[in-house]
């Protein structure tokens, strides 16, 4: 029958694609586990600084398991917190009690405050703490936080989607045989496309964060030019580390394979779930995912309102990443010619 | 002094012998056609030759100067057996940008381009998609963008597959033109035995083994036969015995 036949030869043509097989059996199970692991370290952040406090007031913090450390407040507290890098700060002035949270994550802020309220409940009345907020207020919503991240990594996704199926595509039709038989080096192929491809993403790049800013309204303190150049960076990692996983695949179908294996586990580390408070072995791992970098470096300028100079340990990174994959992109065509 | 000199090529892939020991060389202004069956290496032994891919063991030597060097592509116009063309492109385009990565000057460009297309016959079609070309004319466009450095060498990997008869024919009048008028070397694989008569040399492949060679009229009093296939039959057979063990 037809129908059996057809059936046959899908079962056939699958078992023998040992790649598509594997994605299809092994990938869930990674990001399954990636996940668990994601979203059960989700600790409350417990770093907190006291000016003023009794000694009563520092049993009862360090009781429910948090790390106090007693500071003589001189400057304002919000520089106190950033430099002694706490979650938060109270200070106590007779029945006045100020607490100053760092807030880079909402959700963590409002898990640490409801906490501390509950700490503190039986002696001080709730009205009496006045709370501020280092970054943000207490209308950020986990998206302001998050929307810098989604700027970066969508810039990065279909910039490695599109240069990836470009390249590949260029393979497949055999034009890219056609295009080794002419004296043209390795090293221009690489470019041309880091450049052809790179107008496009450096478009792409320009109207999605204009969009973002003006039209969605998102959170902007830094310069515009600031995120449009890390967004350029990302956007020469995506298209360098595209290419280069395109001469890997060979059809668009395996390219689309490399998405749950690469870009999906970058997600994670863009600061949509805090690094910070991974399990030491997931945070080591944020550290080989270029996204992890860029998204950083787009929180803290669109975010903390920082400067070039506070974000170039990232900027310097991202550009280390490219330099790597542009490399490894002019090796991987070694594959075809020697030259 | 030799276009083309194929000294002692041999390749495998792991386990499997793909050529061996192959032998042969072109002289200007002559037609070599590399005649064996689909599968039995030819294609392999054109990309060894423009240098896509490595020897086993052997050289190969184009213009005096062993390959691979980045100049030689520079003489050596290359026509795969798939058009591999930019279907999203006009011909015109595709035809630009082969020429431009020859670095060629916007006049030579110019001159080049009017030249090719009017031996092809696709003047008319110039401005189109390549998408919107019929088989044959993707075939043309090929053959162009093959000559459009001038190269001295020009190799060409079945030209001729799945073309009309007319076209077919038409392509191999320009062959024979461009060799006898431009003294053009001219490497070309087929497994068709009526347009291997029209080579000058010959050199017919099996299972990647050189079974003989020599002109057609050569091969057919060598063998005694009256027609080429003829030749590829008893020649094979022959060689069969030598190379495979039984």
């Amino acid at each position: 029958m037809r129908i059996t036949a057809l059936v046959k030869r899908i079962v056939l043509q699958l078992v023998r694609d040992k790649r598509t097989l594997a994605l299809l059996l092994v990938a869930p199970l990674l990001i399954l586990t990636l996940m668990h692991f994601l979203f059960t370290s989700n600790d409350v952040p417990s770093t907190i600084g006291v000016v003023g406090a009794s000694s009563e007031m520092i049993e009862r913090l360090e009781s429910q398991d948090f790390e106090v450390s007693i500071v003589e407040k001189m400057t304002s507290s919000e520089e106190v917190v950033v430099k002694e890098e706490l979650d938060g700060l109270f200070y106590f002035d007779g029945d006045k009690i100020e607490l100053t949270l760092e807030n880079e994550d909402p959700s963590q802020s409002g898990m640490l405050q409801a906490k501390l309220r509950q700490v503190l409940s039986p002696a001080v009345n709730d009205s009496t703490i006045e709370v501020t907020y280092v970054y943000g207020s207490e209308d950020t919503t986990f998206f302001d936080v998050l929307s810098p991240v989604l700027v970066g990594f969508f810039v990065f996704f279909f910039v490695f989607l599109i240069s990836g199926i470009g390249l590949l595509r260029e393979r497949t039709t055999g034009t890219l045989e056609r295009l080794l038989a002419t004296p043209i080096k390795r090293w221009e192929i690489v470019f041309g496309y880091l450049i052809g491809y790179g107008l496009f993403a450096v478009i792409q790049t320009i109207v999605v964060v204009v969009y973002a800013v003006n039209v969605l309204d998102m959170i902007l303190l830094g310069s515009i030019w600031h995120v449009l150049l890390i967004n350029g960076l990302i956007a020469l990692v995506a298209l360098s580390l595209g290419i280069l996983l395109s001469s890997f695949a060979a059809s668009e179908f395996q390219m689309i394979q490399f998405i749950p294996l690469v870009i999906i586990p970058q997600v994670f580390f863009t600061g949509i779930i805090p690094i910070g408070r991974m399990p030491d072995w997931l945070q080591g791992l944020s550290k080989i995912m270029p996204i992890s970098y860029g998204a950083n470096a787009l929180k803290n300028v669109m975010y903390k309102g920082q400067e070039l100079v506070d974000v170039q340990f990232e900027l310097m990174v991202l550009s280390g990443f490219a330099l790597v994959f542009i490399l490894l992109n002019i090796l991987a065509l070694k594959k075809h010619r020697n030259q | 002094m030799s276009i083309l000199r194929v000294t002692d090529v041999s390749k495998r892939y792991g386990k499997h012998q793909i050529l061996s020991d192959i032998q042969f060389s072109a002289e200007k202004g002559q037609i070599v056609g590399l005649i064996g069956p689909s599968g039995s290496g030819k294609t392999t032994l054109i990309k060894i030759i423009m240098g896509m891919d490595k020897p086993s063991t052997g050289k190969i030597e184009v213009l005096g100067e062993r390959v691979p060097k980045l100049k030689l592509l520079q003489q050596t116009g290359y026509m795969a057996q798939s058009d591999a063309l930019y279907q999203d492109l006009t011909g015109h385009e595709n035809l630009t940008f082969f020429a431009s990565m020859f670095l060629m000057t916007k006049i030579e460009q110019k001159e080049r381009i009017a030249y090719v297309t009017e031996l092809v016959q696709l003047e008319s079609a110039l401005k189109k998609k390549v998408a919107t070309y019929s088989g044959g004319m993707k075939r043309r466009l090929s053959l162009a963008i093959a000559l459009i450095q001038n190269p001295q060498l020009l190799i060409l990997d079945e030209p001729t597959v799945g073309i009309d008869p007319e076209l077919r024919q038409s392509i191999w009048k320009e062959l024979a033109r461009l060799k006898t008028e431009e003294q053009k070397t001219i490497l070309v694989t087929t497994h068709v035995m009526d347009e291997a008569e029209k080579c000058d040399v010959l050199a017919m492949i099996r299972e990647g083994h050189l079974i003989t060679s020599g002109s057609p009229q050569e091969l057919r009093t060598k063998y005694d036969v009256p027609n080429l296939e003829d030749v590829f039959l008893k020649a094979g057979g022959e060689a069969h015995a030598d190379y495979s063990p039984r």
